[in-house]
């Protein structure tokens, strides 16, 4: 909180800094694609929040989890923002955001911030701007933040690109067919989570993630334009004896139970990340691959924009007419705005 | 691509006060949805102050108040206070529940801008708030 030595702090910063009513009205700005020239102010003042992903299917206590998790940070006296994703319709583009319900706890503390986001047809377990609405939060001088996915099955991994640690979570009865889901996003998982502890099964659900972590290879593991990467550790020091062992830790976050043991388990892994470097190497990646993504999105829509929509519709009836393939038009279009100099890949 | 610069409406869907009556406003929530609106619903039993913080937080245009235990003379205009006291004059306020006529007046003259009784259609919900919404722009 050094607020008050650094005057010199960008207008945008100062006011989401100083009222929620500006941090709010810059997520909804942020969330409409309008606010490019505050996320390029403030993003200097981003990277020192412990950004913590929170996953798994539907059901299994995500958001009651969040709910603890912050209450416990908050008796530590760090601040939280909280950034919650649920499904946007894909018939109508509406949406119900309902993870409120379970953060009642939370209400009143001006140390938490709650922002419910829909996905607004992104599927990767995201919306298409949570990335960015995390960096307004941090320059707000959220502490921790933390992101809770939609109800996620196998293919959701985009948060392991979003989150430093990333929090798998499982309840009882859902986990007993391990095998459905052990090539999915239980791949992602920095710390396992058996949640609902207190229910029947939950020994054999821990016994058999256990297991199932016993079969791998300590590697580190990224996620990079959406595929999961192994990657060498990024310290040469550090071997597989001494990299990162994924916990299984057990909950009842309704009331609290192994709260404190998950936050060390979080603490731990934040520690580990720093010192294996691995910190930096995902974050390089994740940097990368944004570039990438905003790269072929702005090129796209240059391109379609630079395209006469008479000769786009001509090549759709070639095509439709069978007298040409759609990657030749598509190439065809392309040469038209990026003139071969140099031979592509 | 065109998802991107999208202006979505948002409400806040809230149950103030003790009733457990929450269908109606399920049914309103599950409306604004199908009409293409984001709908923060908050659940039972929310104090004023829970209702305006979430308001303020989630950035809503609309308000939606669900009240079927007759309170409502006591928890509107206790959550209109708190609202300006946040800054959120612009937000606008309706009320669904067991309304009888002439306290409809009464909130409508504290500020509410739209009550709608037991057999509203939520087409004129949907209406309402885009009109509403339109307005503020």
């Amino acid at each position: 909180m050094s607020d008050e030595i650094a005057p010199s702090l960008p207008p945008v910063v100062k006011a989401i800094r100083s009222s929620r009513r500006e941090l709010s009205r810059l997520l909804t700005r942020i969330e409409n694609g309008e606010a490019d020239k505050d996320l390029a102010a403030l993003f200097p003042l981003t990277g020192s929040a412990h950004i913590i992903g929170v996953t798994g299917a539907p059901g299994t206590g995500k958001s009651s989890l969040v709910n603890a998790l912050a209450k416990h940070y908050r008796t530590t006296g760090r601040t939280v923002g909280i950034v919650a994703v649920d499904p946007t319709s894909p018939f109508s583009g509406g949406a119900v955001l309902g993870d409120r319900i379970r953060m009642r706890d939370l209400s009143g503390d001006p140390g938490v911030f709650i922002r419910s986001m829909a996905t607004r047809g992104s599927l990767g377990g995201l919306a298409h701007t949570t990335v960015e609405v995390v960096r307004a939060l941090d320059a707000a001088s959220f502490e921790v933040i933390l992101i809770e996915t939609v109800g996620a099955g196998q293919s959701e991994v985009e948060i392991a690109g979003a989150a430093q640690t990333t929090l798998v979570i499982e309840a009882p009865g859902l986990g007993d067919d391990v095998q459905a889901i052990k090539a999915g996003i239980l791949e992602i998982a920095d710390i396992l989570v058996v949640n609902k502890a207190d229910r029947p099964g939950a020994e054999s659900t821990t016994r058999a993630l256990r297991a199932m972590l016993d079969l791998g290879h300590r590697t580190e593991r990224i996620v990079h334009h959406g595929q999961l990467m192994t990657v060498p550790a990024a310290n040469p020091r550090v071997d597989e004896s001494s990299a990162w062992q994924t916990p299984v830790a057990q909950t009842v976050a309704i009331n609290g139970t192994g709260i404190a043991e998950l936050a060390e388990h979080i603490t731990n892994h934040l520690r580990y990340l720093h010192q294996s470097g691995t910190l930096q190497l995902r974050e390089r990646v994740r940097i990368e691959s944004e570039m990438t993504d905003l790269l072929r999105e702005t090129l796209l829509m240059r391109l379609l924009h630079q395209t006469d929509p008479a000769h786009l519709g001509a090549l759709v009836d070639q095509v439709q007419l069978r007298r040409l393939d759609p990657v030749s038009a598509a190439h065809l279009l392309i040469d038209l705005s990026f003139p071969r100099e140099e031979k592509q890949p | 691509m065109t998802e991107v610069k999208e202006h979505k409406i948002r409400v806040l869907v809230a149950k103030p006060g003790l009733d457990g009556h929450d269908r109606g406003a399920k049914v309103v929530a599950r409306a604004l949805r199908d009409a293409g609106m984001e709908v923060i619903y908050t659940g039972l039993r929310q104090t004023p102050e829970m209702v305006v913080e979430a308001a303020l937080q989630e950035d809503v245009q609309v308000i939606g108040l669900s009240i079927l235990s007759g309170a409502h003379m006591a928890l509107v205009p206790r959550i209109l206070e708190l609202m300006r006291t946040n800054g959120l004059d612009d937000v606008k306020v309706f009320v669904g529940g067991i309304v009888p006529d002439e306290d409809v007046t009464a909130l409508k003259n504290m500020g509410v801008s739209g009550v709608f009784g037991p057999g509203a259609n939520t087409d004129d919900i949907v209406k309402y708030i885009r009109e509403s919404v339109s307005a503020q722009a």
